[in-house]
């Protein structure tokens, strides 16, 4: 790889690591996974898998929060504060910068996902649980499914204003999730007009509810090896799908 | 082959919903020699700016062409032997001057291991030494443009492309700014700078270009320029009798305790001089007057009026 590549995607994390509101969203996921002890004191039923379930449903929120927020803010930042002169005007192709860019926001993820992960299984250890590698698996799939927000924003924020891409962003965010009303609509559809573009948006939209198998993980059944492998499959396609899109856009923009 | 040549250069700006046009660049042509010191002088919203930024590739021509050292901006490689300073530049404000360097060092290919001594030099020989390890958001506005400069030559350009590289810097960074730029020069470089300080230009440049309203109104020797032009000159003398010097030449006046007199051409001097002496005048100076790059600015404004 480029080491212009890599230095791009290396000052992206730091960019994320020097700034407060990454940290404080950090900082508030472990907060709310922690008090899943609460929750799991107040509600009837098995306590630890109350305590897996609400602390895995608040790692994926802020994770998801923390997606959005440094995929819509970093690049337009960038633009709007002119820094990005500073890069282009360098042998730096537009491909490269967008591509550094994602491999630094998606190592960003890893690393706050990691430390909010790590800090859920000490959590669950001192709560007399064991260690549970279909919640290893819930984290890789929240990865993957957090890596699709982070190329969604970047795709946004190529274009627009930050705010504008948050409210995008978060709109793909939530329609990803409840893509299983999509059989429930079929049904309902009747025009074959209408099932066609039904269809069409099915497969266009993210399916991020594919990702989210934290029922399954807690009941104690998660998915088999092929159907992990096939959601790898979709994300990375679905993820190149966007980058090459982010960089259509981004080869014709000016910086002025 | 010439360090940058702009042939035709054409920009338009349309407004968001591409109602309203601005032709910016109406064909641009110019070029830098080798080694030389390019001065791009032209008032405030004239094209400057735009003109660079069309050469950097960071904004699409309409038409013309840009050689940058022999390559179309379309390469990119075409950006490896340069050193760019933008117009009032901003830089991560997260990072230290020395962080900012080896970023921008990384962006050339070039590792952090490769670059450690380089940057310290840099860094000294554009006056940060001590402030290596500060966060930007703590450089004030003179030592960021410094900085600017440093990461410019990270990659130890052929061609220096600086936009009003003396703006936000006092007395002492300008000098340091024109020292730099002349050690540039010694050292093989082109320096191509725009501005519209007409003294910074006086002083620094090789050649000049004038650009008013997208176009480029003159090209050439600075030396050239103003040495065609040598307006009028002047006489000093004392000594002489007040109604002598009336009749030698009526058109003076009276300057420090001395006459001046003013000759439009050199085939006057000789005799007016002659005159003076013979008078008993005592002649204190002949000073050619030539025209200074200010006339010459102003002449061209108001011939494009
Ligand atoms: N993105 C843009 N959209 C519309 N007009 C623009 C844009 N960028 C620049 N212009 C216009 O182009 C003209 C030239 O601007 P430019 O920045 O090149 O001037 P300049 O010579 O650098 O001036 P200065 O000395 O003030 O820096 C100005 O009238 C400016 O308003
Ligand atoms: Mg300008």
């Amino acid at each position: 790889m480029r080491t212009a590549v890599k230095g791009i995607a290396l000052n992206t994390f730091r960019e994320s690591a020097r700034n407060k509101v990454f940290y404080l969203l950090v900082f508030f996921g472990v907060l709310f996974a922690l008090s899943s002890k609460l929750v799991s004191f107040l509600t009837l039923g098995d306590a630890m898998k109350v305590l897996k379930d609400t602390g895995l449903a608040a790692i994926h929120f802020f994770s998801a929060l923390i997606a959005v927020f440094t995929g819509v803010n970093l690049v337009y930042k960038e633009i709007e504060k002119k820094t990005v002169l500073n890069i282009l005007s360098k042998p730096v192709s537009r491909d490269q910068f967008i591509f550094g860019k994602f491999l630094g926001l998606a190592l960003t993820m890893l690393v706050a996902l990691a430390v909010m992960a790590g800090i859920f299984f000490v959590f669950v250890a001192l709560n007399g649980g064991g260690f549970d590698p279909a919640i290893a698996l819930y984290f890789l799939m929240l990865l993957l499914e957090l890596l699709i927000i982070v190329a969604i924003s970047l795709l946004f924020s190529s274009f627009t204003t930050p705010i504008l891409s948050f409210i995008f962003t978060l709109s793909l965010y939530l329609i990803g999730h409840v893509m299983w009303t999509y059989n429930e609509f079929k049904v309902v559809l009747k025009a074959p007009l209408w099932r066609g573009f039904a269809r069409f948006l099915y497969y266009l939209l993210p399916n991020l509810a594919k990702f989210n198998i934290k029922n399954e993980v807690v009941l104690g059944t998660p998915p088999g090896a092929w159907t992990v492998l096939l959601s790898i499959l979709y994300a990375l396609a679905y993820i190149l799908a966007l980058l090459c899109l982010t960089i259509l856009i981004f080869r014709r923009r000016e910086f002025s | 082959m010439k360090a940058l040549e702009i042939k035709g250069l054409r920009k338009t700006f349309r407004s968001n919903f591409m109602l309203k046009k601005y032709r910016v660049l109406k064909g641009i042509d110019l070029e830098v020699e080798r080694g030389e010191i390019y001065g791009f002088l032209g008032p405030n919203g004239a094209g400057k700016t735009t003109t660079i930024k069309c050469v950097l590739g960071l904004l699409n021509a309409d038409g013309g062409e840009v050689l940058v050292e022999g390559r179309p901006v379309a390469a990119i490689d075409s950006r490896r032997c340069v050193g760019f300073l933008p117009e009032n530049p901003y830089f991560y404000d997260y990072l230290t001057a020395r962080e900012l360097l080896t970023f921008a060092a990384s962006l050339f290919d070039l590792p952090p291991p490769a670059v450690r001594e380089r940057i310290g030099a840099l860094l000294h020989r554009v006056g940060l030494s001590g402030r290596e390890d500060l966060k930007l958001r703590k450089y004030s506005k003179g030592m960021i443009q410094r900085l600017g400069l440093a990461q410019a030559l990270i990659n130890d350009p052929d061609l220096l492309i600086l936009d009003e590289p003396f703006s936000g810097l006092d007395p002492i960074g300008r000098k340091d700014m024109r020292a730099l730029i002349f050690s540039l020069r010694e050292a093989g470089k082109t320096v191509f700078f725009s501005s519209h300080i007409l003294q910074d230009m006086e002083m620094m440049v090789d050649r000049v270009g004038i650009i008013l309203d997208g176009v480029i109104r003159r090209q050439g020797k600075l030396s050239e320029l103003i040495a065609r032009s040598t307006q009028y000159y002047e006489v000093a003398c004392t000594g002489i009798a007040e109604g002598r010097l009336a009749q030698i030449q009526s058109n003076y006046a009276v300057r420090d305790g001395h006459y001046v007199l003013t000759l439009a051409s050199d085939a006057d001097v000789n005799l007016v001089v002659e005159s003076i002496i013979h008078n008993d005048g005592r002649i204190i100076a002949v000073t050619p007057v030539k025209m200074t790059l200010e006339d010459i600015f102003f002449s061209e404004m108001r011939n494009g009026q």
